[in-house]
């Protein structure tokens, strides 16, 4: 497809960057791909961005977001939540299935792929649904997903669970197939009707119906046995207790093959955040204890967890602007997430830079089977990197978000990091820390 | 403090003033004429989410007697028919002029958002909000107690409290905004509290509470009791399996005829028997504890008024000390605590 925005084959020199954290040095980037990286580049006629101070990572690939189209454009479209994806640094994202119709044809992940492509500010892998409708009653068409222009990989009935444990252990074999993985939203539905928050000291108070850990821990456990019997692959999604934590750690000890994700809130927020019955605070799986969170960090530095998921769930002000247990659950993400995860994880010495972007970028490729992201800052790379100045501060303001959703609970909040510049596929989306221009179909980093 | 939401994070200073104040206001219903001029011209809104002609019809006649204007306002919705919004609905109120809201409401919380989102500026009562809490009525109860309590120690019972004073708050407390409520103030009071149910029926996380646990009624009747609270048990929570039948609930968890002649044997003569009403009479209180002389079902819905006029006459006339929201208290990142 041709625009009248095509642009010329720019080039950029980055100068000047700790790549990963570690030494300086200069990035050439032309023609979607990184031509040269050392310390004395210097190329006529491209432009010059000066990124002393500023530490270099790989474009971070969210394993886990909603984008809500089709069907609801008034919470987001792939349009505004793959600006706001740009602008938190990403460079791709997996759009979840629960739109309206389900992304569980081949027509709708094609539609919402196509969608991504037209946007051009980040690649956009559609998550194909395990069940039709996400009803849980019968597979979905995961091989024509796979098939599709979408080339679906990863497949969630992410908002429900894959209950039925027959079910789970047809959909965890069938994907094997075409090297598929099933990312499972762990929550048994009987244990968790009408459930409002994290079960324990802080819903006895409030009179909240409890959601107890129990109701993740047990489907964990559950799945990883099943993937262990028929030899497939394993995601589970947003991962919030330490119960989880310790059974993926035994998991893993088996060989299993299991990758897990948490998500940047899970990482800073607790239920007490509940006591204002505010519900920005509501979210699914629910806030947890203080001991959850420092378990979740612990996991996430040891590597029992492996990436972070956003869960990005943006929703327009009335559906949390009402009683709390009229609200929506979920929470944005994207443009908070890297300057949660600095806070929690870098700046407490429990991760570096070169964990940062394995966490965030090259393990959810893997995960998703992306070949062009999460890949070294290397001559002959695709230019798929961000700019980030660690030593920035600034104050969530989600009225500022180009996500269409206000839902941050960060809102108010003082945060270090900041995005200063995205380029995906050698295309600046974000410059200045200002949104740019996204990359057009034959434009400068069609590669 | 500008609003009465709850009983956790009152103080037992505003708690003893509002009881006293509620002394005061129950001397007035004595007198011929039962109205006060204190609060003429001010307007009073019960907002009602949720049907309970009991407590509304105990503010309304609270409010007018204190002179005020009062509106009644059912609103439609409930948890599974949403009907107009909370926030439509308060600024609804809020273009009327009210002075103060009495909300009730099947959503925990709900009172907060109504109080704390800045869509109303009156000053909000929380008239039994879901599973959380039910402020006026644990104080009409403390107020109820602690009468009981002063008259046997022959002292006033204007500013006196609970110490000493051994209760038992007894059924489903998981559901209860009353146990809450009263778990919280009786104990501020002083009074050493103790919540008999079935495992099912209490919340994960009661450990924390600042009262004692038992699952065993007669044992806690054995040790000596100053009053017992019954709380109400519907019979639908069978359904859930909460209990197996409303016979083994009633057999080990109600407050039978048996029981009743225990407190006799036990020569526990001044124990009282409270209930909030409405009573479901044979499963959680046998007809012959609800109607004998120990109940004091009747002189809490009396005492209601009273106090209701107190916590209305309070706020509206700023005459309470400033506290925090419980709501404010802990409303931070998890970051102070890691
Ligand atoms: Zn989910």
């Amino acid at each position: 497809m041709s625009t009248p925005h095509d642009t010329p084959a720019a080039s950029y020199l980055i100068r000047g960057a700790a790549v990963l954290g570690g030494a300086r040095t200069n990035l050439l980037l032309a023609g979607g791909r990184i031509t040269d990286v050392g310390p004395q580049l210097s190329a006529a006629g491209a432009t010059v961005i000066d990124a002393e101070g500023l530490v270099a990572l790989p474009g971070m690939v969210d394993l886990h977001t909603h984008l809500r189209e089709p069907g609801r454009e008034d919470a987001e479209t792939v349009e505004t939540g793959t600006r706001a994806a740009a602008r938190g640094g990403f460079t791709a994202v997996h759009a979840m299935a629960n739109s309206s119709p389900v992304a569980d044809t081949a027509g709708v992940v094609e539609q919402v792929h196509a969608l991504g492509a037209d946007a051009g500010w980040v690649d956009v892998r559609p998550v194909g649904a395990v069940t039709v409708g996400l009803a849980g009653k019968q597979l979905a068409e995961l091989g024509a997903m796979a098939d599709s222009r979408a080339r679906v990989r990863v497949f969630s009935d992410d908002g429900m669970c894959v209950s039925d444990p027959l079910l789970m252990r047809r959909a965890l074999e069938y994907v094997k197939a075409f090297d598929g993985v099933i990312a499972q939203h762990a929550q048994e539905p009987r244990l968790t009707e009408g459930a409002q928050m994290n079960e324990g000291k802080v819903s006895a108070v409030l009179g909240l119906a409890g959601w107890p850990a129990v109701a993740e821990e047990s489907i964990i456990a559950r799945d990883v046995l099943l993937a262990q019997h028929v030899g497939s692959r394993l995601h589970i999604c947003h991962v919030s207790t330490a119960g989880s934590v310790e059974i993926l750690r035994w998991a893993k000890a088996r060989g299993i093959q299991v990758t897990a994700e948490v998500t940047p809130h899970h990482l800073l927020l607790t239920d007490e955040l509940v006591r204002s019955y505010d519900p920005v605070y509501k979210v699914n799986p629910p806030l947890r204890a203080a001991e959850d969170v420092q378990a979740l960090r612990e996991a996430l530095a040891d590597g029992t967890i492996d990436v972070i998921g956003t869960d990005h769930a943006p929703h327009p002000s009335e559906a949390k602007d009402c009683e709390w247990a009229q609200a929506a659950m979920g929470m944005t993400g994207l443009e908070t997430a890297l300057s949660v995860v600095q806070h929690a994880m870098v700046e407490t010495g429990l991760l570096g830079w070169a964990d940062f972007a394995r966490i965030t970028s090259s393990t959810p490729a893997r995960i998703g089977r992306l070949t062009d992201q999460g890949r070294p800052l290397e001559a002959g790379e695709p230019a798929n990197l961000v700019l980030v100045d660690p030593s920035a501060r600034w104050t969530v303001d989600p009225q500022a978000m180009a996500t269409k959703g206000r839902n941050s609970p960060f809102r108010g909040t003082e945060l270090p990091g900041a995005v200063v510049a995205t380029f995906f596929r050698g295309q600046p989306t974000v410059l200045d820390g200002k949104l740019n221009s996204p990359l057009r179909a034959g434009g400068a980093g069609s590669i | 403090m500008r609003h009465l939401l709850a009983t956790e994070g009152l103080s037992l200073e505003n708690a003893v003033r509002i009881l006293d104040t509620a002394e005061e206001m129950a001397a007035v219903g004595e007198r011929e004429i039962k109205k006060l001029p204190a609060l003429r011209g001010r307007t009073v809104v019960n907002l009602f989410f949720e049907d309970s002609t009991r407590t509304r019809i105990s503010f309304e006649a609270a409010a007018k007697r204190l002179s005020a204007d009062v509106i009644n306002f059912a609103a439609k919705g409930s948890s599974v028919s949403k009907g107009e919004s909370l926030k439509d609905t308060a600024q609804t109120l809020e273009a009327m002029s009210a002075d103060a809201v009495v909300i009730r409401h099947w959503a925990s919380g709900a009172p907060h958002r109504l109080a704390e989102s800045g869509w109303i500026n009156a000053a909000v009562i929380n008239a039994g909000d879901g599973t959380h809490e039910h402020p006026t009525q644990a104080l009409l109860d403390a107020f109820t107690l602690r009468r009981h309590w002063s008259r046997l120690a022959g002292t006033p019972s204007a500013g006196g409290n609970l110490a000493g004073m051994r209760i038992a708050v007894a059924g489903d407390v998981l559901h209860s905004r009353v146990a809450r409520s009263n778990v919280w103030l009786l104990q501020t009071l002083g009074a050493s509290v103790t919540l008999v149910a079935p495992p099912t029926l209490l919340p994960v996380g009661v450990e924390a509470w600042p009262c004692e646990v038992s699952y065993d009624l007669d044992s806690v009747l054995d040790r000596g009791v100053d009053a017992i609270m019954m709380l109400r048990v519907q019979a639908e929570r069978m359904q859930a399996s909460f209990f197996p039948s409303p016979r083994e609930y009633s057999r080990r968890w109600g407050f039978d005829d048996a029981r009743l002649a225990r407190l006799d044997e036990l020569g526990l003569a001044d124990t009282v028997i409270l209930h909030p009403g409405p009573m479901n009479r044979g499963l959680e209180i046998s007809s012959a504890a609800a109607d004998s002389p120990r109940s004091t079902v009747l002189a809490q819905v009396r005492n209601g008024v009273s106090v209701r006029m107190a916590a209305l006459y309070l706020l509206l006339s700023g005459n309470l000390h400033p506290e925090p929201a419980p709501g404010h208290r802990a409303a931070t990142t998890s970051e102070t605590a890691l």
